[in-house]
């Protein structure tokens, strides 16, 4: 049963072929299996997702079931789970039991959806190979020697050895879209302020969203169903209505006009990345659509822009874990300043440190202008750029990474390497734009994905294109061997 | 080296009006004040991992009131921005504040000196922020308790600019704005409990100088008395340090009440770089002007025009006006009784400004609670009006009023203070009093004229107390001039 998608296990379900409790069992069956190999989970939560599940079959026998009630799912650790451990993948919250639920946590319990444990993640979200989380790096499924991405590697790999149907993410440079493309599975990232961020441990708040982490474009509009919409406790929220992002799957592509970033395909892309790409445009061309190429000039000023805003940010958000009211807290502090900081350096890995700092540097007095105040000068720019772009054509598309799976350890001193890694993702984050990665094929028996970025609140005509490529391919349906 | 040089001192200052919203800020928690600690925080003003502000409405409406009350531009668009330091009673590590764009431009107030002289003086912005926790010190042994009840309540940051010359004028000022957020009904104005603070900014420049002199911030000043005599000090202290041969150093001081006198708390060098910058988890405040004009249309008359209005209206004096619309309760309770008693107002005045405001001291609480209300005590003032008491009588009929013993009416009733005025019966009481003392009688009528006004006091005080007080002292006075001639 775990090689169904949501779509058919929601049928299956239904249908009584199996109950929730069956469905779930099997799952966390998996997971303690695989789990010590791949390291996705950091928690599991067995006795929990049971009652859920149970709670579920009585909904199903009652016939009140909803299209997600009892699929089980996993929640990134960066999401607030009420009772449990919430970590953020960080030693500083290891002993952190949030007192309450994430928005998206809640819609996705009122739809009736079981939580089967917190996946693992880089260290507040800041990495792109999951290597910074204090539980120790994911393993690719597709390559245990390689890393799933990041920073929702764990939610990556668990949905790609099957670990677990569907899971949640967040992408605040490409964290959703990123591991999805190395890991061979759907990662939609929706339109700034379309998920809220209420109870979603914040890095960088004006890029960070949520969205899922699928086997398939259908199900992502599932899930997008049940995680979108406005929350009055989160101001960044839309009040835009939300769709039924299922209805427009099946439209035709007949028409659809592609954009090719001329700066995506200059030279330097990886040729075996590069074929996969064209190869998939060519397969939209063959359903319909156009092609022309547009430029979005200011995309290599994207990777500075994007890591000064973010660790100015985080700077800021990650000020509250200072061992006062919850957290690390070091042992027998002399006074209020070593309580700060050694609570702060025992708390915090390397990376989070090297952003605070970076984020510190560049809002100080005296340098605020030259950097913070700069990076959003090309914020704006690049946003521009996109908008422009957007007149003239439907989406964009490009490679989601310029890489697949690297090896562990690969790039764990050479942290500017591993911001190049995020080129194509991070100024979808500035821009505030929805983007897909589906997976389009292989380089090096690794799995290549495709970005394609749509208008704001675009998420219906994303969905639908990456279905009906998906319709057309069979890459999505690829399985890492021992886990298909 | 004592110098000849005359010192002109400069201040500004920077006032923190807690804003009277029943939730915080940016949180649905109460901000009642004196709840045990620590119960009226909420995940939000915890600041816990994931939690997000939201704005609340009310706090902008009350910043609107604000600056349309000071005459100053609302702001059409107004940013939060995230002041960063790290304290223990400041949850999230940051403050929410406003910094590059407040809710209230430029505006000005006038105030009064007591010589009568008017001075304009400038309000450079005012812009809303979050209030921090406090820390608690006694009763942790060798640590610091926290208490987060006050952390997210709403602030209004009101900064003048450096136009006062003197303790005097900065009180006068910041008199002038406690009266207003009171009468907007948008901060309760205590400043034991903290709801109205102060920090001023001192410096001193030789009189005729333009360019502004090396200032001080003084802070912990929760008292209109702390505030005068801490600038007074710090004045004296710049002067003194100016003509030693020194120089005075940028530096926050703290004015310490028991000594009388300020101290270095942090110097500039040790001053935070607060790295601000716009919240990412807020939006912009915009403010269309329809709201604008729909908040203009609910403020209530304020302190100047009110008090212009009653002199106008009632005749009262500048005196009497200042003190009656010092508060808006009382005004209003003034104008009430005044109502109440047929527009009778200087003796309304007087009643409000005497008797009552003796008994709210005496028992220690303020007008909205009065034991008598406004009709009651204009009902009152009818009845020595027209002559159903006298003055006198209306003391022990409004102590009556005060012990709950029924309104004016039902106590002169039911105690038969209803004043004496018929004539017959008047003139038996003057008839017998002069016959009962032949010898006062004798010393009044060999007075020379100008005397005898002193003298006839004895004969209306023996009527007084024959009649209990309920002779009318006008027809006495009267009676007795023509008998005893």
């Amino acid at each position: 049963m775990y090689k169904k998608t949501i779509k058919q296990l929601s049928s299956a379900l239904q249908n009584k072929d199996f109950s929730s409790e069956e469905l779930v069992s099997s799952y966390l069956q998996r997971c303690d299996s695989h789990n010590s190999n791949l390291n996705c989970f950091i928690s599991l939560m067995p006795e929990t997702a049971i009652a859920q599940a149970r709670s579920a079959d009585k909904k199903i026998q009652n016939g009140e079931a909803g299209p997600l009630t009892g699929i089980p799912l996993a929640h990134k650790d960066i999401f607030c789970t009420n009772g449990t451990k919430t970590s953020c993948g960080s030693s500083m919250l290891d002993n952190f039991i949030a007192p309450y639920d994430a928005t998206v946590v809640t819609r996705l319990n009122e739809a009736g959806m079981v939580t089967l444990g917190k996946t693992n993640m880089d260290e507040f979200a800041m990495g792109s190979t999951n290597e910074t989380s204090f539980y120790g790096a994911v393993k690719n499924p597709w390559d245990t020697a390689r890393v799933p991405g990041g920073s929702s590697g764990g939610s990556a790999a668990a949905v790609a050895a099957k670990l677990a149907p569907v899971a949640t993410g967040t992408d605040t440079g490409g964290s959703i879209r990123q591991p999805a493309s190395l890991c061979g599975i759907t990662g939609l990232k929706p339109t700034y302020g379309r998920v809220s961020r209420y109870g979603m441990i914040a890095y960088a708040s004006s890029l960070d969203q949520g969205g899922p982490i699928t086997q398939t474009a259908e199900d992502a509009a599932i899930m997008l169903n049940a995680m979108a919409g406005f929350d009055e406790r989160d101001s960044t929220s839309a009040e835009q209505a939300v769709e039924d992002y299922t209805k427009d799957l099946n439209e035709s592509l007949d028409g659809l006009k592609i954009g090719l970033p001329k700066q995506y395909f200059d030279g330097q892309l990886d040729a075996s990345i590069e074929s996969v790409i064209q190869a998939g445009v060519k397969q939209l061309e063959k359903l319909g659509a156009n092609v022309k190429e547009i430029e979005l000039p200011n995309s290599e000023l994207s990777i500075p822009a994007y890591y000064v805003i973010a660790s100015a940010e985080c700077s800021s958000n990650l000020a509250r874990f200072d061992g006062v009211r919850f957290g690390h807290r070091c042992d027998d502090p002399e006074d209020l300043t070593d309580l700060y900081l050694r609570s702060r350096a025992e708390g915090f890995g390397k990376e989070v440190k090297r952003r605070i700092i970076t984020g510190t540097y560049v809002l100080s007095a005296g340098y605020y202008d030259a950097y913070y105040l700069k990076a959003q000068k090309l914020r704006r720019m690049i946003r521009d750029d996109f908008r422009s772009a957007l007149e003239d054509v439907d989406v964009i598309i490009g490679p989601t990474a310029p890489q697949t799976a690297f090896k562990l350890n690969e790039f764990i001193d050479d942290p500017i390497s591993m911001y190049l890694s995020d080129i194509y993702t991070v100024s979808v984050n500035l821009a505030g734009l929805p983007a897909i990665s589906v997976p389009a094929g292989f380089a090096n028996e690794l799995p290549v994905g495709m970005q394609i970025i749509g208008n704001y609140f675009a998420e219906s005509r994303l969905l639908n294109i990456a279905h009906q490529f998906q319709q057309a391919t069979d890459w999505h349906q690829q399985s890492p061997v021992g886990f298909d | 080296m004592a110098t000849d040089i005359k010192w002109e001192t400069v201040i500004g200052l920077e006032i923190h009006a807690q804003l009277a919203t029943k939730s915080k800020i940016f949180s649905g928690a109460a901000t009642t004040y004196g709840a045990d600690a620590n119960t009226q925080a909420c995940a939000v003003d915890l600041g816990l991992p994931g939690v997000l502000p939201v704005l609340n409405q009310q706090a902008v409406e009350m910043a609107i009131k604000f600056g349309l009350a000071v005459d100053a531009h609302i702001a059409d668009k107004s940013v939060f921005a995230r002041k960063n330091y790290f304290y223990p009673d400041l949850p999230k590590g940051y403050q929410i504040s406003q910094f590059e764009l407040p809710i209230v431009g430029n505006g000005d107030i006038e105030i009064q000196l007591a010589d009568g002289s008017k001075k304009i003086i400038g309000i450079t912005r005012a812009h809303l922020e979050e209030d921090a926790g406090k820390s608690v010190h006694d009763g942790f042994f060798d640590n610091t308790g926290v208490d987060l009840n006050r952390a997210g309540t709403p602030l209004i940051e009101i900064v003048s600019e450096p136009d006062m010359r003197s303790a005097e004028e900065a009180i006068a000022y910041l008199k002038k704005i406690h009266s207003i957020v009171r009468y907007l009904k948008i901060c309760d104005g205590n400043m034991q409990e903290g709801s109205f603070r102060c920090d001023a900014n001192v410096s001193i420049r030789p009189m005729g100088q333009e360019e502004l002199g090396t200032r001080t911030e003084l802070k912990n000043l929760n008292s209109f008395k702390f505030i005068e005599q801490a600038i007074n000090y710090e004045i004296e202290r710049q002067i003194d340090v100016i003509e030693s041969g020194a120089e005075v150093v940028q530096e926050t001081r703290l004015y310490d009440p028991n000594k009388n006198e300020t101290r270095t708390m942090r110097s500039k060098e040790e001053a935070n770089d607060y790295r601000y910058f716009p919240d990412p988890d807020l939006l912009p405040v915009c403010i269309d002007q329809e709201t604008i004009e729909a908040i203009k249309k609910e403020l209530p008359e304020l302190p100047d025009a009110k008090r212009e209005r009653f002199i106008k209206e009632f005749d009262l004096s500048e005196y009497d006006s200042d003190v009656i619309t010092a508060s808006r309760d009382q005004a209003e309770y003034f104008e009430d009784t005044v109502n109440a008693a047929n527009g009778e107002a200087k003796l309304s005045a007087n009643w409000v400004m005497g008797e009552l405001s003796a008994v709210l001291n005496k028992n220690n609480t303020d007008i909205t609670n009065s034991p008598v209300s406004a009709e009651m005590l204009g009902g009152m003032i009818k009845r020595i009006k027209d002559n159903t008491i006298s003055s006198k009588i209306a003391k022990q009929v409004f102590e009556a009023m005060c012990n709950g013993k029924g309104n004016a009416d039902e106590i002169i009733d039911n105690q038969g203070l209803k004043q004496v005025t018929d004539t017959g019966a008047i003139e038996k009481l003057v008839d017998d009093v002069i016959a009962a003392n032949p010898d006062q009688v004798k010393q009044y009528q060999e007075s020379p004229a100008d005397k005898q006004g002193k003298l006839i006091g004895f004969f209306v005080g023996q009527i007084m107390k024959q009649s209990k007080g309920k002779a009318n002292p006008q027809q006495v006075n009267q009676l007795l001039q023509e008998k005893l001639k």
